[in-house]
Formats: C-alpha cells, sequence, structure tokens
C-alpha cells in the first residue's frame, strides 16, 4: 500500500529525515516511535503534504502511485487520512457542516454522487457510537473551544467518517487521560479491516497496548534506527530510549 | 473608547446547510452580460433642463419637480465628499447619461405583456416575473436602468392594504403619501451624493404598511444597470406604520464595462410605534476587472428612523461588489425603547475599495443598537469599517455593542476600522469590540487533508467568518449570498 524509498526531507535548510525506508501493506499497523525531534511528525506532514517540508530526495508510492507528485487534497481524496496532532480551529463552521464538505469533495473525486442529507445523518449517527462522540458537539464550530481529548475524538470520528485506506495517527494519545486513550484506540480498533493499514505516531508505549501493532519502528536522528514486532516497544518503555541511542554509538564505533 | 482583541468569537449555533459550497465552478463576474435593446435616453450632462426632462417624463406634479430642482440648486454649492478611505479619479457629471429607459412598445397592462427581452433578462439573473411561479414567496420590482419594469403580486398585497410600487406610481397613485415622506429621513441637503439623487432621482420601489399589519412575503426590488455611460440613481421609501412588519430585500447587478459607472441610490425608512422593517441587501455591481479597469461606483445613503417607541430597523448588507462602495446604512433612534441593528459583510478583492459601516444615533431612552460588521480582503483591496454610534443628552440608558472583525487573505491587502463614538449621557453602555486575523495556512492544509481543494477551504473558512450576518438574511437569499461570497473570492489564495 505504502512504500517509501529513501526518503529525504527538511524544513528550509535544517535535513530532518535522513533516509527513510518503509513499507506497509494492507492490513497491518505500524507504530513510529522515537524520541523528541527524532523526526515523526516530521514524517507524518510530509506524507500528508504539509508544504513547509521540502522532499530532497527519494520517493513514495501509495497504492501504485507517485504520491509526492499529488497535491495534498488528491492524497486525502486517494484514501490518505492524517488525525493532526493540533487540530485548527476554524470558528463559524460546524464540524458537521465540514465532514460533510469533506466526504462530499471525497466523493466527488471518485465519481460517486454526494450524499444526501439523509444518507449523510444516518451514517453520522452510526459513526459517532464508534468514538462515542455526542451530537451537540458536532453543532459547535469547528474544534473551537473543544477540550484536548474532544479535538483527538473528532479527529477519529472524522477518519470513521472518510474510511481511509491509510490512517496516520499523529501522536494522538499526546494530553489524552486514560478514559479518553481508550475510546480513542477502541474507535481505531473497530475500523481496523484486512483493506486497510495505519501508521501509529507515538512518544509511548501506552497507546499500544491497546492500538496492537504488527510492527514497531524506532526512529532516531531521521532514520528508522530499529524495527521490531511489538515486543520492541515493551523494551523501549523499560528501558527508555537511552539505550538506543547507546546502541547505536556502540554500532558506529564499532 | 475602547478596542481589544478578542482570543476566539463565541460559539455559535445555527442551521446546516447544505452543499452551498459544492458546486462553486467559474471565478467570471457571472451577470455581466448586457440586455441588446433599445432604449429611450435623456443626453447626457446635467443641468435644470434634464431635471425638467426627467419629471416631464415622469408626469411628475409641479411641486416634485420644484423640489429636485431646488436640491439640485443646492448640490451645485456642495462637494464631493474627500473623507473616504478611497480613491478614484474626479467623476466628470457631465458624461453621465441621468435617465435611460428600455423602450417598450406599449405600456404593459399585465406582466405577459413585458418585452420578452426584459423577461429573459431577469430570467437569466434568477428572477421570475411570472406571477405563476410564486413558490418562492416572494414580491419583486424588477428595476432597469432608469425604470421600473414590473413589480409581482401587486394585487394580492393590496387586499391587505399593503402598497408596493414603483416610486415613479407611488408619485402619481400616492401623491400625499410620497410626498410627506420622501427626504423626511435623507433630506436633499444631507450629503453631496444624496442632494444629486434628489435632483435626478428616476425610480425605485415605494412600500407602505399599514398599521398593524404583518407583510405575509418578501418584499424584494432588482436592480439592474443595463445602458452604457448611465447612472442610476433610484429612491426607495419603506413606511411601516405602528405594528406592522415587513422584511425587505435588494439586488442589484450590472454588466461588465471598462468604464466606470455611477449608482447614487438613497433608501429611506420610517419605522412607527413597535413597528419592524428588516432590510437585507445583496450588492453585486459589477466589481470591475482584475486591474481595476470598470465597476460601479456605488455612493449610496441608506436611512431609517424608529420615530416610534418599541420600533426596530435592522439593516443587513452583503458587499461583494462595486469597484467603489460608500455607504453607511444608519438608524435614527428616536422612540423609546427603540432598536436598530446593522449587519454586514463587506467583501472586497482585486482592485476594489470599501469604505462602509453605519451610524447608530441614540436619541430616545432605552434605546438599544447592536452592529456586526465582518469584512474580508483579499487581492490588492481596501477594506474600511467607518461607524459611528451617538448618544444624545436624553437618551438615559442607551445601549450599544459593535463588533468588528477584519479577515485578510494575502498580504497585499488592507483592512482598516474607523469607529467614532459620542456619548453625551453617562447611563448610556458603549462596547466596541474589533479583531483582525488572516486565513492561516494550518486552516487551509488541515482543510486539504480532509479531501477538500484550496478554493473550497476558504470558500468554507469564510463563510464561517461571516455566518453571524449570513444567518440574518431570509432563507431564499442566504444559500444565494454564500455562493456569492466564494465567488468573489476565487483566485484570491494560491
Amino acid at each position: 500500500m505504502l512504500k517509501i524509498t529513501d526518503l529525504h526531507a527538511g524544513i528550509e535548510e535544517k535535513k530532518i529525515l535522513k533516509g527513510i525506508n518503509l513499507q506497509i501493506k494492507a492490513g497491518e499497523v505500524h507504530a513510529i516511535m522515537g524520541p523528541n525531534g527524532s523526526g515523526k511528525s516530521t514524517l507524518a506532514s510530509v506524507l500528508a503534504g504539509r508544504e513547509s517540508f521540502e522532499v530532497t530526495g527519494g520517493s513514495v508510492e501509495f497504492l501504485g502511485k507517485d504520491l509526492l507528485d499529488m497535491a495534498p487534497e488528491d492524497r486525502a481524496r486517494e484514501g490518505m487520512f492524517l488525525a493532526f496532532q493540533y487540530p485548527v480551529e476554524i470558528p463559524g463552521v460546524s464540524t458537521t457542516n465540514f465532514i460533510k464538505t469533506a466526504v462530499n469533495e471525497t466523493r466527488k473525486y471518485r465519481g460517486q454522487e454526494p450524499l444526501d442529507a439523509v444518507a449523510f445523518l444516518k451514517l453520522m449517527k452510526e459513526r459517532m457510537k464508534l468514538v462515542q462522540i455526542d451530537q451537540s458537539l458536532l453543532s459547535r464550530s469547528l474544534n473551537e473551544g473543544f477540550s484536548g481529548g474532544e479535538k483527538k475524538r473528532n479527529e477519529i470520528f472524522q477518519m470513521a467518517m472518510l474510511e481511509p485506506k491509510l490512517a496516520i495517527l499523529d501522536e494522538t494519545d499526546s494530553g489524552l487521560d486514560i478514559d479518553a486513550l481508550r475510546i480513542v484506540a477502541n474507535g481505531v480498533n473497530q475500523l481496523r479491516s484486512k483493506d486497510n493499514a495505519f501508521l501509529v505516531v507515538t512518544h509511548y508505549q501506552r497507546l499500544l497496548e491497546y492500538i496492537v501493532p504488527d510492527f514497531v519502528h524506532v526512529l532516531y536522528n531521521g532514520r528508522i534506527v530499529k524495527s521490531g514486532t511489538k515486543e520492541l516497544a515493551l523494551e523501549l518503555e523499560e528501558k527508555g530510549y537511552d539505550f538506543i541511542k547507546n546502541e547505536i554509538l556502540v554500532a558506529e564505533q564499532a | 473608547m475602547l478596542e481589544f482583541c478578542r482570543p476566539n468569537p463565541g460559539v455559535n449555533m445555527y442551521e446546516e446547510n447544505d452543499d452551498i459550497l459544492g458546486d462553486v465552478t467559474s471565478s467570471e463576474y457571472k451577470y455581466g452580460f448586457v440586455t441588446d435593446i433599445e432604449s429611450d435616453d435623456a443626453p447626457k450632462g446635467l443641468n435644470e433642463d434634464i431635471i425638467r426632462f426627467i419629471s416631464a417624463k415622469k408626469k411628475e406634479p409641479e411641486w416634485l419637480l420644484e423640489w429636485r430642482l431646488k436640491a439640485y440648486r443646492h448640490w451645485l454649492t456642495m462637494e464631493e465628499p474627500k473623507w473616504p478611505n478611497v480613491q478614484y479619479p474626479a467623476i466628470n457629471y457631465q458624461d453621465v447619461i441621468y435617465y435611460s429607459a428600455p423602450k417598450q412598445k406599449v405600456a404593459p397592462n399585465s406582466l405577459d405583456e413585458i418585452d420578452p427581452e426584459l423577461r429573459k433578462t431577469f430570467e437569466k439573473l434568477g428572477i421570475s416575473l411570472q406571477e405563476q411561479k410564486r413558490l418562492t414567496g416572494v414580491a419583486v420590482d424588477a428595476v432597469i436602468d432608469s425604470v421600473s419594469i414590473a413589480t409581482t403580486f401587486k394585487e394580492e398585497l393590496a387586499e391587505l392594504g399593503i402598497i408596493f410600487c414603483s416610486m415613479s406610481e407611488a408619485v402619481r397613485e400616492h401623491p400625499e403619501l410620497v410626498r410627506k415622506y420622501i427626504g423626511s429621513v435623507v433630506p436633499p441637503t444631507d450629503n453631496y451624493f444624496s442632494a444629486l439623487n434628489s435632483a435626478v432621482f428616476t425610480d425605485g420601489s415605494f412600500c407602505f404598511i399599514p398599521a398593524g399589519v404583518r407583510c405575509p412575503m418578501e418584499l424584494s426590488t432588482y436592480f439592474r444597470i443595463n445602458a452604457a455611460n448611465t447612472g442610476q440613481f433610484e429612491r426607495t421609501l419603506i413606511v411601516a406604520e405602528a405594528g406592522s412588519y415587513v422584511s425587505y430585500l435588494e439586488g442589484c447587478t450590472a454588466p461588465m464595462r471598462d468604464e466606470n459607472q455611477l449608482h447614487a441610490a438613497v433608501v429611506e425608512i420610517v419605522a412607527m410605534e413597535k413597528a419592524e422593517v428588516k432590510y437585507s441587501t445583496v450588492q453585486n455591481w459589477y466589481p470591475g476587472d482584475k486591474d481595476g479597469h470598470g465597476g460601479i461606483y456605488n455612493f449610496v445613503t441608506k436611512r431609517g428612523i424608529c420615530q416610534g417607541d418599541y420600533s426596530k430597523i435592522s439593516w443587513t448588507q452583503v458587499e461583494t461588489g462595486s469597484s467603489i462602495t460608500w455607504k453607511y446604512p444608519s438608524v435614527i433612534l428616536k422612540g423609546d425603547y427603540s432598536n436598530g441593528e446593522f449587519y454586514s459583510v463587506a467583501v472586497t478583492n482585486n482592485m476594489q475599495q470599501a469604505d462602509t459601516g453605519t451610524k447608530m444615533i441614540h436619541i430616545g431612552k432605552h434605546t438599544r443598537s447592536r452592529i456586526v460588521s465582518k469584512g474580508i480582503s483579499a487581492g490588492r483591496s481596501n477594506n474600511s469599517y467607518r461607524g459611528l454610534v451617538q448618544v444624545g443628552r436624553n437618551a438615559t440608558k442607551a445601549r450599544n455593542f459593535s463588533q468588528c472583525d477584519s479577515l485578510l487573505l494575502g498580504d497585499k491587502c488592507g483592512a482598516h476600522t474607523f469607529p467614532y463614538i459620542e456619548v453625551k449621557n453617562n447611563t448610556a453602555v458603549v462596547e466596541h469590540e474589533a479583531t483582525t486575523s488572516k486565513i492561516g495556512e494550518d486552516q487551509i492544509f488541515y482543510c486539504n487533508q480532509r479531501g477538500m481543494d484550496t478554493e473550497t477551504a476558504v470558500a468554507l473558512i469564510i463563510n464561517g467568518f461571516a455566518k453571524e450576518v449570513m444567518n440574518q438574511l431570509p432563507m431564499e437569499f442566504a444559500v444565494e449570498a454564500q455562493k456569492l461570497l466564494a465567488i468573489s473570492l476565487e483566485g484570491s489564495v494560491g
């Protein structure tokens, strides 16, 4: 589904990603972990097409197409979803209206008829249950005055509405208390299928207790330095990121 | 006088609108066509003979001709105002045609007899003059260049005692009412453009709602400038007797032309005790091209007086067109406990300039006013809010709340706020809030990531910004106005 080859990217003069290689297949959940400043969020942003980052080398293939050649909205319409670490506020635009526009723009791109009000509401009611989000929240201006947990739940709700092929969760667990974390993770788990894939970017192992990954990658200094199964996350939790740093240091000295 | 920034506009609840933004497709000014129809024009220029010509064409009574001539003589002594924050080359008032009427072979006795070309013009503009199509529940007075060509639903309204007709007809059929109220709110001497309008006004709408009657449908006037080199000088007069209610809407468009055309209108509203008048405008005059060639100079005086206690006048305007807009719909709050409102969205793009706002003049006790102004600037345009809140000596416990928000798209446009507050009664409470913000790249990227292209994203964000004002529009027009906002700003980002 996604094939990243030797991806280099940065912001202005600063190099952040220094040769990322990663393959994700349908049905898989990958976790990317790493210390602060290792490039986790940059990777998520670059994949989604944020303009402030410049790609300086490498390639990314998404569902057989050249991802880096696509506008951000086309990446989304092709089925890539980014759950933002810091969802933005749009005053005066209700969440419902926002999602309806998003859903119908995506349908238009895929040559489908727009959903009428009845069909849309039905879909919304159904997906609301997944993340236990309240109707009243959805009639308020998008993310305006939402608590941290409400914003993250809203991200997952939007994901449920848009049914992406590949969902990237950028530190969705940050700022969540344990109950909210469980709700969010539960929503993600219900959406997992053999046809879609997830890339979960997180700082802590905690989220991975609820969203169990097939693969765990450690990102350090712009490169994936270690990959493994979910046990790797536990090891990291136990030993801290210093253990990775030391390992690399040893390897470099050898 | 305090101006401070609020971190967030309040959360507001509103009805969901259907996919309004979905079908924004073209950035062309779609009303820019010209109707090919013969017209009966006055010669170019302005002098007493032209005024006599106009008055004679309209078969006006002597008093009205005298009234015009007096206004004209006063106008000659006046100077064009220089204080608005707009710039344009000097207008040659002798180079304008002051009267232009589409030639109709015979005066139409019924709507079926209207020249098919004219009917087509209005159908193209989305205005049906056929009463059978009454689904919309809106009565229309259609004005093209200098004359009103049709007014719908007249008979139905007459049964309730409501008079809704063109100004010319009102002068003929209801001279006593016209004479009593014309110039009573905006005197001819009020300002340069009201004096000019009083001298040469050609048509417009007249509306009279008798005591205790609630007008069952929206009344609307649709103004269209068609002929070249022509100015449009219409005059609208609305009188709401005690306890009556009316909601009124005006819309305007013009063909695309290289020259600038002058539109100097006057609107007067009188609200008696417990009467309520809601006046909405969707102004979409041709704005000129992206380099600032052509477009309408929209110099308009609009004022209402809350004459009686507990009366209410509410102005809502969506201003997207015109190369220059100069207009301050105002309310004189004379009756005790009367209420004035002004809701405005002004959009400027490319080289457009707008200097618009309101005046709330509190005279009566316990009078209240509310001002919500949303300015959106893009391209190299300039958008100014100018407002006056005046509380007189006797206006005990008057209250005003003003909120002026500006949204900038890009970094070559300007947004300005000129609030004037004059308070002569120390029991008054006057509040003013203002914010200026830019559409953030973060907001646009967020929308992009959800599958919206940038134009759709901008349309969504500005409609959100303007929501509070758009909600004030009658439902039938809110959807049109939202589309218009989006179209006006196309091509302004990215």
